[in-house]
């Protein structure tokens, strides 16, 4: 399970001005903003924006643009399923109705305790082993409800 | 049936080190210094002759692209290799960067010599962790031997930065990709000035796919000869298939071009499940590319090249082979495909932003049956507005699966709005299993 420090300026700042040099360095920022604190807080729109000298707008347009950066913190575990045609033809959407009956929540929703994120993606690229999912990063092919089930029972540890 | 000898990725499936001394073991490094040392001309010309076509997609000449790149510039060249595989049901990029990285790092050091880039960028997708760990520390290996970098032992300075990208489908268009870069949002730029002249911080820029440039070092060391000699004339070489779906094994596999789909289905594959009589139609290419129906003069005779698959009115596109056999819903898949289109377009050309959402809309009521048989003939002229008014090739992409469908599986929707018609409940139609 990741763990993530809570939203500072002063680190955020000083992981914006570590980069600012780089080229193309918003991407890179964004994504270290995001290894930090787990999501990326609106506080942090107008100090990219102010350091690496680009109007607000492009900075939001460029962070919403990216469906990996989040605007609010996750659950404690995301559990990614994939949706795309190959897991569909395996049984993906059974899955996904069981997981999220399971949870109790939505695609792109979080359990009301924080603990976990059920998020849809398009092809992790692992067709061959499908249906497929990721979890916490940890990428899981031949997905069944059992092995589904056992995912979820580590999330209420 | 390719020959063990003739494969190009002798690690495609982990069962060997992916390190710099099992790489070698392979094959990898093996006379590079030589190769470069004929020279740009010799290296452009042996890469024409070869007749090898860009694995990503489109299928536009190695050779040929390199050849357009400036001769003499005081400008940096750059080499970008995209690695932004997302095309849902293609997974042999990945393959690749997780068991032989080596290769692809070795064809980036040709190719770039090849076209005078002293700079590589590898723009690796946001979703594929392990895959960046694995390459970032095949590229730290090949800088610790001083294979590239700053005084190689090449005598060609080099670098490799790797940089990884956060989730957007469309990165893979080479100019988006370009945009995403240089930390833009991934917008595709208008075409031209082409990437050549005008690509990465405004330099000559040539993006390939993975696979092209990892299949170099093999064209170089064995030579053109060798490689123009398998598969079909202007569908040379070996090419790696991912077969998915409804099939008894799914997998990756590296075969000549050309192959018939039914023999690399039922040799590599397992077969339909069901048997080859179950199958309901194919999608050669990836999920944007026109599906195949089964039938004689169809899916039974696709040769999987690219003049094969055009033929059928399809393309070869990733080769990614997704099967679906009777059981499943062609019409719900095609739905599904378009949601994903719908969700993953830019919002930059308004055919694709708004025709997307109208395709998705009419298509799911045609799932049900909930439409009126003119509206099919209107999806098909939708589908026309956006194909090839749009910047790049993702509105093509997103009209073609569409249009498949309506080309081969309209008394499907037609049965199916029947159907919705006959039923006097307001409940739907019971539909058969998904």
């Amino acid at each position: 399970m990741p763990s993530y420090a809570s939203w500072d300026a002063e680190t955020a700042r000083a992981i914006i001005v570590d980069r600012r040099a780089l080229p193309g360095a918003l991407l890179p920022i964004l994504q270290a903003l995001q290894d930090e604190f787990g999501y990326i807080d609106r506080e942090a729109e107008p100090l990219i924006a102010d350091i690496l000298n680009l109007s607000r707008a492009e900075v939001h347009g460029v962070l919403t643009f990216y469906h990996d950066f989040r605007q609010k913190p996750a659950g404690r575990h995301v559990l990614k399923l994939c949706r795309a045609e190959s897991c569909q033809a395996r049984g993906s959407d059974a899955l996904g109705r069981h997981a999220a009956a399971t949870l109790g929540i939505d695609f792109g929703g979080t359990t009301a305790d924080g603990s976990v994120t059920l998020e849809p993606v398009y092809c992790l690229g692992l067709c061959s082993v499908s249906p497929a999912a990721m979890f916490d990063g940890k990428v899981v092919g031949r997905l069944d409800e059992n092995k589904l089930d056992m995912l979820l029972a580590e999330t209420n540890r | 049936m390719l020959a063990d000898r003739d494969r190009i990725f002798k690690n495609l499936y982990g069962l060997h080190g992916w390190d710099l001394k099992s790489a070698r073991a392979r094959g990898a490094w093996d006379g590079t210094k030589a190769i470069l040392e004929k020279g740009r001309d010799a290296i452009v010309n042996e890469v024409k002759a070869s007749g090898q076509r860009g694995r990503g997609g489109a299928g536009f000449a190695t050779g040929l692209k390199w050849s357009f790149m400036p001769k003499q510039s005081e400008r940096p060249h750059y080499l970008v290799v995209n690695a932004d595989e997302s095309e849902p049901g293609t997974c042999k990029d990945r393959e690749i960067m997780r068991h032989d990285p080596h290769l692809l790092i070795e064809g980036c050091l040709i190719a770039g010599c090849a076209m005078g880039a002293h700079t590589c960028y590898i723009y690796i997708r946001g979703e594929f962790m392990r895959e960046r760990e694995r390459l970032e520390a095949a590229v730290q290996e090949a800088y610790d031997a001083r294979l590239i970098g700053k005084n190689n032992i090449h005598g060609f300075d080099f670098d490799i930065i790797v940089h990884h990208g956060a989730g957007a489908y469309i990165c893979g268009e080479e100019t988006a990709l370009l945009e995403s870069l240089e930390g833009k949002k991934g917008q595709p730029r208008l075409k031209p000035p082409f990437p050549a002249n005008m690509g990465l911080y405004g330099c000559p820029t040539t993006v390939n796919n993975v696979e092209t440039i990892a299949q170099v070092p093999d064209i170089m060391r064995r030579g053109a000869a060798w490689f123009a000699g398998i598969g079909r004339q202007n569908n040379t070489g070996t090419k790696l298939y991912c077969i998915s779906g409804h099939v008894e094994r799914p997998c990756n596999v590296e075969e000549n071009m050309g192959i018939p789909l039914r023999e690399l289905i039922e040799r590599h594959a397992g077969g339909v499940r069901g048997g080859w009589n179950n199958l309901l139609a194919v999608i050669p290419g990836g999920s944007s590319m026109p599906l195949v129906p089964a039938g004689p003069d169809q899916a039974d005779t696709l040769l999987m090249d690219f003049d094969g698959c055009r033929e059928k009115k399809s393309a070869l596109g990733t080769a990614a082979v997704i099967v679906m056999d009777k059981s499943a819903d062609i019409i719900k898949a095609m739905t599904r495909i378009s949601y994903f289109y719908k969700h993953e377009s830019c919002g930059q050309c308004t055919p694709c932003r708004e025709g997307m959402g109208w395709m998705w809309r009419v298509l799911t009521r045609m799932a049900e049956g909930r439409a009126h048989k003119r509206e099919i003939d209107m999806l098909w002229e939708v589908t026309t507005q956006i194909e090839g008014h749009t910047i790049c090739a993702f509105g093509d992409g997103a009209a073609w699966p569409v249009q498949g469908l309506l080309r081969h599986f309209r008394p499907e929707i037609e049965k199916r709005i029947d159907q919705y018609t006959a039923n006097p409940h307001s409940e739907p139609v019971a539909m058969a299993a998904e």
